[in-house]
């Protein structure tokens, strides 16, 4: 969990003339953490020790002068740097009183940044893109600065910064060119410059905020757009060097913020560590009112972490230093210290590992429980269809799909049908990544909102989320049991088959209610075809004639037994109950909905409380189900029938133990349950004899192994052996 | 190399005896562990958990509980009294009754000045530790029903007292009870059964943490004697419990064989508040009762009714795969229970009550290899002897022509004369002993038979001439270093002028026979020797070492020999070295004097000097690769070390004179088989 703290205020803020500008150019760390050094948007730079929130010291420029760059702090020689009217570079140190005192160089073209980290020297970024170390730099003020951006194109910097790793240091930055975005990257000592072009946003926007970090030997570009996207793209730090162009750099999408009405306007995020991002300027999820929150978000999980609303307007700036966020707000610069921690959940996951980064850098996929369960990516060949088919459908349909926020708007209110033709045509349409996260979120709304109206069941809509096998039960714990209440037993099964997930109680929920149901109920109902005929086949295959392969299943029983006495057959026909058992005792699609029922994962602890649910009655129908499923596998009907899904022999012989274990005082004591019980005893008896027929088996396959050189090993012996 | 005739023998029915108690010494890395026939081993986990000395055990003494005192061994049993080791000559110092009846459990406080004892009687008794002696102090208040387990807080201040249905908390300095948790009963049909707190633990935060019948873990607090938290982690016993140094875990044994650890840790990360016990780990290493467990830094100890002695590596301590970070098992002594007439072709078996002497069978026939050859004659139980009195006899000797055979207790040593002639075994008792030779760590026998050695105290040997009248002591061989430990191995020249001698210190005397004198000492190595032997020519000394390291000594140059100087700057293979059981015998090859054979629990090798030496990326086990190569291509792959895995669970490997191999096996299922049923466990639907 991450938490933001009490904050306080560090500065009050000047009001700038316009709503767009800020009051601050930037905020930057001092050689002591608890430094920080402040830029106003004018002429003033201020030193502030931050647990104290009182200034240390504050050096102007002239009336008339304007500093055009936040000052930094130059860690290797102590002093700070500051750019003025674009040209005129100032260093001084803490002690100096007068900044017009200081040292000044000035050089041949417009500076944008001076950027300097821990562990760097300062360099100097120039807004036609040139890059120089300061220190060069004003050993030579005049030197020629080449133009790296093209004039002519308006190219533009938009956003820049730079980082040291493992003694390479790089500048980024970020231009803006008639709409689209490219990224530079600038490797200093050996100098190489790599420009990749951002991928458009489908709106055209531009982003609002980026933020770099470097994690693993890879940075991370991090940027969010007005529409709520926050994206990641992954840099080698070691990249491809002399790679010449212009290379699209690939993104992935790491969150989609709630954004309410209307777009993001001046709203900025900054990656806190892998997992979690602070975002500032975005509506809060619950409270609905306003822009004016900082969250942060756990990106793995997508979900908020903590909020905090700030009094007055946002400029969309926040910086992030040892655990404290600054963000200027209103007439104010807060300090709110935050604090992430990685949650046990994610530990326990392995999650704390950036999953995409050991794997491939371009792109970080978004974990889904059903990869996590099942290893591979089942919606994969279906999507390439199903986009085929899509576009079909949209050719002759010619009419723009909803995205996903106008679904969900048409879910609060809009008729069963077109939900459920939008629901289908968004399914169809998205990508695999995008489906994950707004599977889940379809599906809650049509839930909650079915909870709500009991008139409103989108059935239709409901299955196709299900099929895309995206969803699991803990995404939407109430749909199951949603569809339970609307008898809709499609969709149950659906769920049972396709949810890795189930709650014993749940289960235990559905066998109550399978059981319950009338026949007549369950019949009319269409179920998934493929078990049906499954069922259809175990019911149809005891009347084809009982022969196979000399076995006799009336005297399955006793044929096992040596001293059986062959009995004469009208008197076996009456009282064999075996005979009986070829009925089934439910009806053909309650049996479908009890196999799917048999074949969800459980663990035994946790389901034999819930079976105690079970009435006698209900008890001993499932008993006898269960037995006549098993009595038809011990034919080898089992092996005639190749299906996907049906219960295995081990599953209906553990689902018999366990109800036996949950209600074994009641059935001894029910009366119409004795029958039953005398024949499961039968069935034992008959497998444990089976069991030691094969013992017997055991035996001769032994002898063959005596055949080899026997090795068995007496007290003693005297061998011969060879060592080389 | 060749063909070698192997007696297979697997008639020695060796049964270890179940553990019972453990104690570790932290600050010496020694593991003190008291078996159920009241024997006592050491062992030395700084030096690969070599068995350094073994305490024989004695009928009418039982072990219940055992406690150091900085380097003292105090033990308690059911027989009521309390009883000090003197670890220098192996034998119980003194022992002293506690008049509480059986004693259940002992313990010292943290001080080292007290020890307590728990007694069925219901009294906890507090003993003063004195520097030769303990002397009984006072009583805590007398309870109803026994003191079943103790732990002394830290501080000193308080005792937790384990009894049926409930522990007691003991202020020491008044002896009033002050508090009185009571513990559950067992569902079901045990409520009517009283609940035994098998163990207790109190950590510093005066958290009481028991263990019980009722199979529960339960966690108490001291101050308030409120029940803080249940676990109930099996339906049999909990046994044992051991804390941790820095107290954030606790491992609990049961009877189902299962170690359950439990890590006093906050339910999520980077949060310190709230911590709790949380069971996190469990360990199956044994198949009956864990009884015993202590928890190391960076292991887990464990044995019980199944007799082997497990050490778990706690895999999170260790960064990376090491030699410590491998599971132990420990299941055979580490020195030899039998001795083998080479000349004859006899076995002396040792149990701790008898002596059993074979003759091996014969065969006639010819076979190729592979092949097991027709029985002539059946191996023979020659003779039977039950030792006398009630201590348990430490060691034994069988002389290389058969002729004598020798054991010793702590209290005396028996010397028989055997004579075999054809079918006819004669035994006779040689009846006037010196007075010096009053008990022995060590026996053997000079080659031609006409001396015996004697290990005696202080590291000394004592020289015994036999004829066949008489025996007479001759001298006194003394070391010079003036070590007092133990002597566990001993060594003969089959020219009869050396005699080598190893002690617990490390240290490998030679004596020159002839001279009756120290000859040299043999340069101290930083590990115990397992095992060494002197060849019959060249009278080098073969020794190896706890850790694997293998040197040869001439001891007549009084220098290692050029081929253990090249084997050590080689370095030994890392398959070598990476084995979990120490050699325990060294022989030669008369025949070849190129020839060494030594064996440990899993394999025999024989090493042929002339042959060059396995570099690191050699394949170490290559006889099957061997196997597989044609006649011309072999030469070009053969290394000194060849080693047979054929035989198992080895207890002595040995090379008779006439060339044949004898390989006595035990096989470990064979224990496991005459070890009683272990605790029933419920398994799904039956």
């Amino acid at each position: 969990m991450a938490t933001l703290f009490e904050g306080f205020t560090l500065c009050g803020l000047l009001q700038t003339p316009s709503a767009s500008d800020s009051a601050i150019q930037g905020i930057e760390l001092d050689g002591d953490s608890d430094h920080a050094v402040v830029t106003d948007s004018t002429r003033a730079v201020t030193l502030y020790k931050v647990s104290d929130q009182k200034p240390l010291g504050s050096w102007t420029v002239k009336q008339g002068q304007l500093l055009t760059c936040p000052a930094v702090f130059n860690f290797q020689t102590k002093e700070y740097v500051v750019v003025s009217d674009n040209k005129v570079i100032r260093v001084w140190k803490e002690e100096d009183l007068n900044l017009d005192k200081a040292f000044k160089a000035t050089v041949s073209a417009d500076v944008w940044r001076v950027h300097s980290a821990p562990g760097g020297e300062p360099v100097v970024l120039f807004q036609r893109g040139a890059v120089r170390l300061l220190d060069s730099l004003l050993s030579a003020p005049q030197q020629p600065i080449e133009d790296i951006l093209s004039e002519e194109e308006k190219e533009v910097i938009r956003w820049s910064t730079n980082i040291v790793a493992e003694k390479q240091h790089f500048v980024l930055f970020t231009t803006e060119q008639r709409g689209e975005h490219f990224l530079y990257v600038q490797r200093l000592n050996p100098n190489t410059l790599q420009k990749y072009r951002l991928e458009r946003e489908d709106s055209g926007a531009s982003p609002l905020s980026f933020s770099a970090s470097l994690r693993d030997k890879h940075i991370n570009l991090l940027y969010l757009y007005p529409n709520g996207c926050v994206y990641q793209s992954v840099v080698a730090v070691r990249g491809p060097v002399g790679l010449e162009g212009v290379q699209a750099l690939p993104r992935s999408l790491r969150l989609r913020l709630p954004v309410g009405e209307g777009e993001l306007g001046g709203a900025s995020a900054v990656a806190l560590d892998e997992a979690h991002v602070a975002v500032v300027g975005m509506p809060h999820p619950s409270a609905r009112t306003g822009k004016d929150f900082l969250c942060i978000w756990n990106t793995n999980f997508q979900t908020l972490q903590a909020g905090k609303e700030m009094v007055g307007r946002i400029r969309g700036q926040v910086w992030c230093y040892l655990g404290k966020l600054f963000v200027p707000h209103g007439k104010a610069l807060s300090v709110i210290p935050y604090e992430c921690q990685k949650s046990s959940l994610a530990s326990a996951l392995g999650k704390l590992r950036h999953p995409g980064i050991a794997v491939s850098k371009s792109s970080v996929a978004i974990p889904s429980w059903n990869t996590l369960l099942h290893g591979d990516q089942p919606q994969g060949p279906t999507k390439i269809v199903d986009t085929r088919k899509s576009k079909l459908r949209r050719k002759s349909q010619s009419a723009p799909a909803l995205t996903v926020d106008q679904v969900l708007e048409l879910i609060k209110n809009g008729p069963v049908e077109e939900v459920r033709r939008e629901v289908e045509a968004l399914v169809s349409r998205g990508d695999a990544q995008d489906l994950q996260l707004s599977v889940g979120r379809l599906a809650c709304h049509l839930v909650a909102r079915s909870q709500v109206e009991t008139a409103f069941y989108a059935p239709g809509a409901l299955a196709r989320l299900v099929q895309t096998q995206c969803l699991c039960h803990s995404m939407c714990p109430d749909l199951l049991l949603l569809a339970l209440e609307h008898k809709d037993y499609f969709l149950c099964q659906l769920c049972l088959q396709l949810f890795p997930d189930i709650p014993e109680v749940v289960t235990c929920a559905c066998l109550k209610t399978f059981i319950g149901v009338p026949d007549g109920d369950v019949e009319m109902v269409s179920l998934e075809p493929d078990s049906v005929s499954f069922m259809e086949g175990l019911v149809a295959a005891g009347a084809r004639g009982r022969q196979q392969n000399g076995f006799s299943p009336p005297l399955f029983e006793d044929s096992c037994d040596p001293h059986h006495q062959p009995k004469p057959p009208q008197h076996q026909d009456k009282k064999n109950p075996t005979l009986q058992l070829e009925v089934c005792p439910v009806g053909l699609h309650k049996a479908v909905l009890l196999n799917e029922v048999l074949q969800t994962p459980y663990s035994d602890n946790l389901l034999v409380p819930h079976l105690k649910d079970l009435n006698a009655p209900q008890v001993i129908l499932f008993l006898q189900y269960l037995q006549f499923i098993y009595m038809k596998y011990s034919q080898d009907v089992y092996t005639q029938t190749p299906v996907l899904r049906s219960p295995t022999m081990t599953q209906i012989i553990d689902w018999v133990c366990l109800l036996l274990d949950a209600h074994f005082t009641v059935l001894v004591m029910a009366p119409n349950a004795k029958g039953l019980l005398s024949n499961l005893q039968s069935f034992v008896k008959s497998q444990v004899k089976l069991f030691s027929e094969l013992g017997k088996i055991e035996g001769s396959l032994q002898e063959l192994h005596k055949m080899k050189p026997s090795k068995d090993i007496s007290q003693y012996s005297i061998e011969v052996i060879e060592l080389f | 190399m060749g063909e070698f005739k192997v007696h297979r023998v697997r008639f020695f029915d060796y049964m270890p005896t179940a553990i019972r108690a453990m104690a570790f010494n932290a600050h010496t890395e020694r593991l003190a562990l008291a078996r159920m026939d009241g024997s006592v081993e050491i062992f030395n986990f700084t030096d690969h958990y070599f068995q350094e000395k073994v305490i024989p055990g004695k009928d009418s003494r039982s072990i219940e509980s055992l406690c150091w005192v900085g380097g003292r061994l105090f033990s308690a049993g059911l027989n009521g009294e309390i009883a000090e080791y003197d670890l220098e000559n192996l034998r119980p110092k003194y022992s002293l009754e506690a008049y509480g009846g059986p004693i259940w459990t002992i313990i010292s406080n943290t001080q080292g000045t007290q020890l307590a004892i728990g007694c069925e009687d219901g009294t906890v008794k507090l003993f003063e530790v004195l520097e030769e002696h303990i002397q009984f102090e006072r009583n805590l208040d007398r309870q109803k029903g026994r003191i079943i387990s103790l732990s002394w807080h830290p501080s000193g201040t308080h005792i937790a007292a384990g009894m049926m249905d409930m522990i007691r908390v003991f202020d020491v300095p008044t002896g009033h009870a002050v508090q009185r948790l009571l513990v559950d009963r067992g569902f079901g049909g045990s409520k009517s059964r009283e609940t035994v707190v098998w163990s207790v633990a109190f950590l510093s935060d005066h958290t009481v943490v028991s263990g019980d019948s009722a199979g529960k873990v339960q966690v108490w607090d001291g101050h308030t004697g409120t029940l803080v938290k249940t676990h109930l982690v099996t339906k049999w016993d909990v046994l044992a419990l051991s804390v941790s140094k820095d107290e954030s875990s606790v491992v609990a044994g049961t009877s189902e064989g299962t170690v359950i650890q439990f890590q006093f840790i906050a339910p999520t990360l980077h949060q310190q508040q709230g911590k709790e016990w949380v069971r996190t780990r469990t360990f199956k290493n044994h198949t009956h009762d864990v009884r015993a467990l202590a928890e190391i830094e960076t292991a887990i100890v464990s044995g019980g009714m199944d007799t082997h002695l497990v050490v778990r590596p706690l895999l999170e301590k260790f960064d990376e795969k090491s030699h410590a970070s491998g599971l132990r098992k420990i299941h055979f002594p580490h020195r030899n229970l039998v001795s083998c007439a080479k000349k004859v072709g006899l076995l002396l078996f040792q149990f701790p009550g008898q002596l059993e002497l074979w003759r091996l069978g014969d065969s006639d026939g010819h076979g190729k290899p592979g092949d097991r050859l027709p029985l002539e004659r059946m191996p023979e139980k020659l003779l039977l002897l039950k030792r006398k009195g009630e201590d348990h006899i430490c060691c034994s000797a069988l002389s290389s022509c058969g002729g004598w055979l020798a054991y010793s207790t702590v209290s005396c040593v028996r010397i028989y004369r055997l004579q075999t002639d054809n079918n006819n075994i004669s035994i006779t008792k040689v009846s006037k002993l010196p007075k010096a030779l009053h008990s022995a760590h060590q026996l053997c026998f000079s080659s031609d038979s006409s001396k015996m050695f004697a290990a005696s105290s202080q590291s000394s040997v004592l020289v015994i001439a036999l004829t066949q009248s008489e025996c007479k002591y001759v001298h006194t061989l003394k070391p010079k270093s003036g070590s007092r430990q133990p002597i566990h191995l001993m060594t003969t020249s089959v020219d009869g002028k050396w005699l080598a001698a190893a002690n617990s210190d490390c240290e490998i005397h030679v004596y020159n026979l002839q001279k009756l004198k120290l000859h040299c000492i043999v340069p101290v190595y930083g590990s115990c020797p397992s095992a060494m032997g002197i060849h019959p020519t060249t009278n080098n000394l073969t020794v190896v070492h706890a850790d694997q390291q293998l040197f040869e000594y001439s001891i007549v140059e009084k220098q290692y020999t050029d081929w253990s100087r090249k084997l050590q700057k080689q370095g030994l293979h890392n398959v070598w070295l990476d084995r979990d059981t120490p050699v325990t015998h060294v022989t030669f090859n008369s025949k070849n004097p190129n020839q060494v054979v030594l064996h440990d629990m899993h394999m025999f090798c024989i090493i042929d000097q002339s042959l060059p030496l396995p570099d690191q990326k050699t394949q170490f086990y290559n006889q099957m690769t061997l196997r597989s190569l044609s006649e011309q291509e072999r030469p070009s792959h053969l290394h000194a070390f060849k080693i047979c895995k054929t035989f198992q669970d080895l207890l002595c490997v040995s090379l008779l004179d006439d060339q044949s191999l004898v390989v006595v096996e035990r096989p470990l299922l064979a224990i496991t088989s005459q070890l009683p049923a272990p605790v029933r466990q419920k398994k799904f639907a039956t």
